[in-house]
């Protein structure tokens, strides 16, 4: 290609953009792209790095009452690459034109959301297991075809994210299987949380398929790779036997292998649950956002004087 | 078979034991794991050599945890991963310190799935406030203040760092191991601290009235931390431990630098004093342990004999 942007009219910009697309190729940040792939992916990267920095709120609740030193190792591990993750996707974000204080000012006043799952309370122990299992499970689904997306620098930061959300799945599960082999009361709480968490879990996977308008043009573009009803089914066919596994019972009446789709059937999320969540009216919602909110704020003097320092021995 | 749109063919290569990130907090290499049960120096009380560990160790301990209430909470999210880093290396720290006390003393041997891992959770979860010996500075609250925050990293990491250095030739393994490790990351705890230092000190009009107070606050807890203790007396004939005193020139030399450096001034506190002679070291502890401890132990007492 010897043309350059100054030469090129914007139909053959698109022409190359969407061969690039369909070639399966990377875009990256100096490439022209259309408005409106810039803005999906800006609003898609800023949702997930914001709901890596909220999603540290949930587990960090139990760093200081962890208990055994090593499972406060693990935890407190966890909840720092969580933040690393926020960093990567806030940079890859960055290459699009924004910043990480315009980013941060969005998710604090609520105009830019989070996963809904983060609006979920930890009332026990049992929980950081929990979302290490199904959470962090259902979210390497979503993310692991996020690994081959059209866009460089967010597929090359998931590829780093997807390990180590692996990493912490497997560190769940083996949590669960310590209290599904310990004490009564170690398994009640398992079974009571993963009561709690299982719907939850499903609806991370977003509404379905009928019900989700910007799927088909995000597919187009290379960023999504499978729709949400077969992400979701995967992650209940994935389930399945590592319930079976842990002796918990998924709370779905009508969960059942179905040996002509080769697949589970399983029930429907309770949607009018997820839309409210979504709305601000989940459980935590207000909790979340006060928290960011108010570190953010009080950091404020910090992040100024790191600057005015910054100026002065510039 | 290697299938491009299969979204977890991907994810294999981490499945190994020998993934790096297994080992990463979770638990001890094979190499400390068998220093722990290490002979007892010649000429040296076991019982001395334990309390030793557990003054480290509780060090470590109780100051990762107040470290670790900064998660979710800091002024930016690379100092998230800053703080949560510290705390990380501490409570490393901690672990192995906590289970050479408790194989000197004969802790925690039944039960546990990994022999050294029960000692370390019963003298951290199943002691009460006096039994800690760890020293006042680490438990005192920063109440989210990072200026608080800093000065008391400033003044632990610079004083650990001197007490560390000695530590590498110490004659009890486990110490020498701990502290030859030790010395790289507080190291780097020391320097992290002092870059926030000058940057709080020299930066705006609040930062620096902030850091100022902060370290007007920590100054306090100072004094106690060149006190030598009856254990340590016995043991720095034996070289196995420091005598603390022993470092404050080095330490007070390092802090002047930096505070003339921030300019900021050399706090005038006075020292906190002790109760008839009898500080942390002692068991004696300020009223700030006592929070630290019934959170730190609140869910393994509630679960006692619960394996997690």
């Amino acid at each position: 290609m010897t043309a350059t942007h100054h030469d090129v009219r914007e139909p053959d910009l698109e022409a190359v953009f969407q061969a690039t697309i369909d070639a399966d190729q990377r875009i990256e940040p100096r490439d022209w792209m259309p408005d409106d792939y810039r803005r999906t992916l800006i609003r898609q990267i800023a949702q997930h790095a914001h709901s890596e920095i909220i999603g540290m709120q949930p587990e960090g609740n139990w760093i200081t009452r962890a208990p055994s030193l090593r499972r406060k190792a693990i935890l407190l591990a966890k909840v720092q690459d969580e933040a690393g993750h926020g960093m990567y996707l806030y940079a890859a974000a960055e290459t699009l034109g924004v910043d990480r204080e315009e980013l941060t000012e969005k998710l604090i006043s609520a105009t830019q959301k989070y996963s809904s799952i983060f609006n979920y309370p930890t009332p026990s122990y049992a929980d950081v297991g929990v979302i290490g299992w199904l959470v962090d499970g259902a979210a390497i689904c979503n993310q692991v075809p996020l690994c081959r997306c059209s866009y460089g620098p967010y597929a090359r930061a998931m590829v780093r994210i997807c390990k180590e959300e692996s990493f912490h799945q497997r560190q769940g599960y083996e949590l669960l299987l310590a209290m599904v082999n310990g004490t009564p009361e170690q398994q009640a709480m398992v079974q009571e949380s993963v009561d709690r968490w299982w719907w939850p879990s499903l609806m991370m996977f977003g509404p379905a398929d009928g019900d989700s308008p910007n799927t088909q043009q995000s597919m187009a573009w290379n960023i999504k790779r499978h729709t949400n009803d077969e992400l979701r089914q995967r992650f209940v066919d994935m389930s399945v036997p590592q319930a079976e596994a842990l002796g918990v019972t998924l709370p779905d009446p009508d969960l059942r292998w179905n040996p002509e789709r080769q697949a589970h059937d399983f029930g429907e999320p309770d949607w009018s649950e997820f839309t409210a969540v979504i709305a601000g009216s989940g459980p935590a919602n207000t909790q979340r956002l006060a928290h960011r909110r108010r570190a953010h704020e009080n950091g404020a003097w910090v992040r100024e004087a790191a600057q005015a320092y910054a100026e002065k021995h510039s | 078979m290697s299938d491009p749109t299969n979204a977890y063919q991907s994810l294999s290569e981490t499945t190994a034991q020998d993934d790096p990130r297994w080992a990463f907090g979770t638990g001890f290499t094979d190499d400390v794991a068998a220093e722990i049960s290490a002979p007892v120096p010649a000429g040296v009380d076991p019982a001395d050599l334990a309390a030793y560990c557990l003054m480290l160790g509780d060090d470590a301990l109780i100051y990762q945890h107040r470290l670790s209430e900064w998660v979710a909470n800091a002024p930016e999210l690379e100092e998230e991963v800053a703080l949560a880093n510290i705390a990380l290396d501490l409570l490393g720290q901690a672990r192995v310190l906590l289970s050479r006390a408790g194989h000197l003393t004969g802790v925690g041997i039944k039960g546990g799935s990994a022999g050294s891992t029960a000692a370390e959770d019963r003298l951290a979860y199943f002691r009460v406030e006096s039994e800690f010996r760890n020293v006042a500075l680490v438990e005192q609250p920063d109440d989210l203040d990072f200026g608080r925050c800093i000065a008391h990293l400033l003044l632990f990491s610079t004083w650990r760092l001197a007490l560390l250095h000695r530590l590498v030739s110490s004659a009890d393994p486990v110490i020498a191991a701990v502290a030859a490790k030790g010395v790289k990351e507080v190291a780097y705890h020391r320097d992290y601290a002092v870059r926030w230092t000058l940057r709080l000190g020299d930066g705006t009009a609040e930062s620096h009235r902030r850091m100022q107070a902060g370290l007007d606050g920590a100054w306090a807890f100072l004094e106690e931390l060149f006190r030598t203790s009856d254990e340590e007396r016995r043991l720095v004939g034996a070289g196995v431990a420091v005598d603390p005193a022993e470092t404050r020139a080095e330490v007070e030399e390092v802090l002047d630098q930096v505070l003339t450096r921030a300019t900021l001034l050399r706090p005038t506190t006075r020292p906190m004093g002790t109760v008839g002679g009898r500080g942390g070291r002692q068991g004696l502890h300020t009223e700030k342990l006592g929070p630290v401890v019934d959170e730190l132990q609140s869910l393994a007492r509630r679960f006692e004999g619960a394996t997690w």
